[in-house]
């Protein structure tokens, strides 16, 4: 009935502003509807599970006389209610699903689907972690066999699985070295960490009671080494690198770096954040490095959820390996043995430095993360580096004349390209260029960080981008670069078209409004 | 490799715009004596989809499936039905494949779920705000004990015994690094808790004491005459909450006055998954949010005056202050949140007092029961789902048994996770949840009743 028959094209008027002024009763925009807070949406007697009406013939209550005297004040939804309102506020996100995504250092590379249906089997997902070790062998298999994986690509002989993100993985790491040196009676104060560094090293370093020290950077974008070899010293417990760089660049010197704080009696950790440049090409086991934590959600796909769960094994030089933290898995006699607390000393953990979690790591993240490498065999994550690198090398290329480019001549970069603020029209910021890239249909890249460059912008593809959408990215980026050194004021108020434009955080953080309450 | 977009041309064009001979160039950096010549040596190479599921689909089938056999297990991790939405929404990829929300104005989604998150958990304990989730219950612990040593410039902590072993093994393992002094013991098979003594043993250096609600035995206590004395003496009531489905029974610890509540959620929305990913939740007062760790996120408004979401008071965490921030945490626990909030949307007050309920009779009914095996008894007085039987003999031995003889998952022997304590042996920590069955019951005690013979 509504298919227009009388020939009549509708037109946009000549000059419209594309519907930017227009106003729709329900503020919702055809797509791009707007949704309210559940606490607006629902009651407290809506619910959208069926449950059975109290028994009669049950016990009296043995709940120590504290029963709950008023509800807490939660709303219940119907079950369409709910599947309507998680969909609407799920279309108001940008993700990989939707298109490129070049997040600098956080590596937001396509997460492959098998992962999902393998993480889902009941084997693995409804399996109960202190169940008798008869019952949960295929589990322990999982985590042991993932390990495998992870010290035969890193070259190194220890693993500890149980670390549940990068920034605990970090602290496994230092917690081993500090038990290491209490080991050896030898006290050291200080950790070293260069400038350019992701800011959880400073932080778990500080953390773990260590004075932390920084290390700048040279001209070239790489660890000052100089500066390096004249303070490493008895007093530095650990120098903390992150190799290939953020800067997007591998530190060459990084032999130098191991044997310097080698010598001085230290450890070299490494920030695993950047292994997915190198996998399979590069075993960081071969470059001296003592510690370093892998994202599983960052080289091995397992997706990033809206900003978790995350996953950060951790690997070990034979120095640090006695000190990994419990649990851990070991293949003995034919069978996997979980060893805790209780066993450690027959089986040759007495040195553990102790519990980082309550349980055994994250299991929904190593079946994924398995997966993944399953999948790819160490030729296919040969590939994988390889072709990380080649795109962010074509982004470098193809944009260097577009934007300012500190360290394209400081060799090839590895898996992200970095670019600069230099040359924009005054007034005309990193961030107006990252807004304006929202309206291209791009989520930005790393804005502001590393802290080295000005006004950075790091550019990571990953190898899971075409050619087509890389040469789209580069296009809209290209012609942004343009606007922002011209002037074009429409930058500064971008965006236009996403489902907020720019939103006050100097008023979030003055008057926090952390929970919804009644006006 | 069909992850993996590129074409051969598509790479000799890019190499060729690039100026580079091959993509090995591209690594010239690193050390030529570090650059590996072919595939790492020894591992498999690639493998197709099927392959890789028969893989995986032998190593499930090598594990016992919790829903597939009568279960009892608990103690930190519970088993509970998972309604279908919850991880049909999960795995929209607008969800599963975003990022943390660095870019408000395209996250709104995530950020409103947070900020709808962080409301639930401040409610359902009883506090005035609630972070966006920490890894799990037994770090977002050990970070509880941090925030107030920070904020009472103390370092004497005082655990009950009625803290979950692991989590206690998590502060021991960050206490001996950071000088916190850790007072704990392990429990006493008795219906009663320790938290009277605790109370008589508070001094002027205590930062705070860290009580589980319900304990790892099971047992329900009263925290408001604690609060008070931990008050009294200038320091800070821990609370934690294991089992967040009990508070749909039982009061909140924030009504009774704790000052920092913490928790896991896994046992709503997250499922079992062999130990994590889970869920840390972290609520406390409003006076204490500047030293709270982790992600909160806040209300704002955009541009045009619209009602928006954003990551806020970052100038606590580590990307900002570095070597001086609240935490090193950097990730939250975001998807596990999203079905938590999810599962606790679906409940609403009336479904979680009515699951809540369920649960509890089930487990009394269990437990009356169990009660009447020749030879055990029941140590608790007060229980929501999870309670303590007393076997004669090692329960370590009993459980195994009827593992591998039975096929029941009896539950969680105290001598597994204190295998130090001879005097816990006995103990049998059993939970019983909406999911288990009455048959299950029936043959958990003909099977008890038959080992212990």
């Amino acid at each position: 009935m509504s298919l227009n028959q009388s020939g009549w094209r509708p037109e946009a008027p000549a000059g419209a502003d594309r519907g930017q002024g227009a106003q729709t009763a329900t503020g919702n925009r055809a797509l791009m509807l707007e949704e309210r807070l559940i606490f607006e949406i629902g009651t407290s007697e809506s619910c959208g599970v069926d449950l059975p009406a109290p028994d009669p013939d049950a016990p009296p209550a043995r709940l120590g006389g504290l029963e709950r005297a008023a509800p807490a004040g939660l709303p219940g939804l119907s079950e369409p209610e709910a599947v309507r309102h998680y969909t609407r506020l799920s279309r108001q996100n940008y993700a990989i699903d939707l298109g490129l995504f070049p997040l600098g250092s956080c590596t937001m590379k396509h997460n492959p689907r098998l992962n999902e249906k393998v993480a889902r089997m009941p084997g693995f997902a409804d399996v109960h972690p202190l169940a008798p070790q008869g019952a949960i062998q295929g589990a322990l298999a999982v985590i042991h066999e993932l390990g495998e994986w992870l010290k035969a690509l890193t070259g190194m002989p220890g693993v500890a699985m149980s670390p549940k993100a990068g920034a605990h993985g970090e602290l496994c790491g230092l917690l081993a070295i500090r038990a290491a040196l209490d080991a050896r009676d030898d006290p050291r104060e200080v950790v070293l960490v260069p400038t350019s560094a992701h800011g959880t090293n400073p932080a778990t370093a500080a953390f773990c009671g260590y004075r932390v020290e920084e290390i700048g950077a040279t001209a070239d974008g790489r660890v000052d080494m100089a500066a390096l070899e004249a303070r490493i010293g008895p007093d530095v417990a650990a120098l903390m690198i992150t190799n290939p760089n953020t800067c997007g660049l591998f530190e060459r010197d990084i032999h130098r770096m191991a044997e310097a704080i080698h010598a001085a009696g230290g450890f070299l950790y490494c920030d695993g954040a950047n292994f997915n440049a190198i996998v399979g090409r590069v075993r960081p086991g071969d470059l001296g490095v003592d510690a370093m934590h892998i994202n599983l959600h960052k080289t091995f796909s397992t997706p990033h959820g809206g900003g978790g769960p995350g996953s950060g094994p951790v690997v070990f030089s034979e120095a640090l390996a006695p000190f990994a933290p419990l649990p851990a898995v070991r293949l003995a006699g034919g069978r996997f043995h979980l060893v805790e607390e209780e066993t450690q000393v027959d089986h040759g953990h007495g040195q553990s430095f102790g519990r980082l979690a309550a349980f055994h790591g994250q299991m929904g993240m190593f079946t994924r993360a398995l997966a993944y490498i399953l999948s790819h065999g160490a030729d296919g994550l040969a590939q994988v580096s390889g072709d990380a690198v080649l795109n962010a090398n074509y982004i470098l290329r193809c944009l260097e004349g577009e934007l300012d480019a500190p360290f394209a001549a400081s060799g090839p970069c590895m898996h992200e390209a970095l670019f600069s603020d230099k040359g924009f029209a005054e007034g005309f910021s990193t961030l107006d260029l990252a807004k304006a890239l929202i309206d291209e249909g791009f989520h930005p890249m790393t804005m502001y960080f590393p802290l080295v460059v000005h006004g950075a912008m790091l550019v990571e593809p990953t190898e899971t981008e075409s050619k087509a959408a890389l040469d789209q990215f580069i296009t809209a980026l290209a012609s942004l670069a343009r606007r922002a050194r011209e002037g074009d004021p429409a930058l500064k108020s971008a965006p236009h078209f996403a489902p907020r434009r720019r939103l006050d955080e100097t008023l979030a953080a003055r008057k926090p409004r952390l929970v919804w309450s009644e006006e | 490799m069909r992850y993996l977009p590129l074409s051969d041309a598509d790479r000799g064009d890019m190499l060729a715009r690039i100026g580079a001979p091959s993509v090995d160039a591209l690594f010239a950096d690193v050390p030529q004596s570090a650059r590996l010549t072919g595939p790492v040596a020894g591992l498999p190479l690639h493998a197709p989809e099927l392959a890789v599921e028969r893989h995986m689909s032998a190593l499930a089938r090598q594990n016992m499936v919790a829903g597939e056999v009568p279960f009892f297990l608990g103690a930190g991790a519970y088993r509970h039905h998972i309604p279908a939405t919850v991880d049909h929404l999960i795995q929209r990829g607008e969800f599963l494949t975003a990022y943390t929300p660095y870019q408000p104005e395209i996250a709104q989604g995530t950020l409103q779920i947070l900020f709808e998150f962080q409301t639930q958990v401040a409610r359902l304990f009883g506090c005035d705000v609630a972070n966006a989730s920490m890894y799990d219950g037994s770090t977002a612990c050990w970070e509880a004990i941090s925030m107030a040593r920070r904020i009472t410039r103390r370092t004497r902590v005082q655990i009950s015994s009625g803290l979950h072993p692991h989590y206690l093994s998590v502060i021991r393992t960050m206490a001996r690094f950071t000088g916190d002094a850790v007072e704990a013991q392990a429990p006493e098979l008795s219906a009663q808790t320790d938290v009277a003594a605790l109370a008589g043993s508070i001094t002027a250096d205590t930062s705070c004491v860290v009580v589980q609600y319900p304990d790892i035995l099971g047992r329900i206590t009263d925290l408001a005459p604690l609060a008070e004395v931990v008050h009294a003496a200038g320091a800070l009531l821990v609370a934690v909450v294991t089992e967040p489905v009990a508070l749909g029974a039982i009061r909140s610890p924030g009504e009774m006055g704790a000052d920092i509540v913490v928790g896991e959620g896994q046992s709503l929305g997250v499922g079992l998954q062999f130990g994590g990913p889970y869920l840390g939740l972290f609520a406390t007062s409003q006076k204490y949010v500047r030293q709270m760790p982790g992600r909160l996120c806040g209300e704002t408004v955009d541009a045009e005056g619209k009602r928006g979401f954003v990551l806020t008071l970052s100038t606590r965490e580590q990307h900002i202050r570095r070597e001086k921030a609240t935490s090193n945490i950097c990730t939250n626990s975001g998807l596990c949140a999203l079905a938590f909030s999810i599962h606790l949307s679906l409940l609403g007050d009336k479904g979680l007092s009515g699951l809540a309920r369920l649960n509890h009779e089930l487990a009394l009914k269990a437990a009356e029961r169990l009660s009447r095996i020749p030879g055990a008894s029941i140590c608790n007085d007060s229980f929501f789902n999870e309670f303590t039987l007393i076997l004669p003999g090692d329960a370590r031995a009993v459980v195994c048994q009827l593992s591998e003889a039975e096929g029941i998952l009896a539950g969680v022997p105290l001598g597994r996770l204190y295998p130090d304590e001879d005097a816990l042996a006995g103990g049998l920590l059993v939970t019983v949840t909406e999911t288990t069955q009455p048959d299950d019951v029936e043959r958990l005690a003909t099977a008890l009743e038959r080992a212990l013979a």
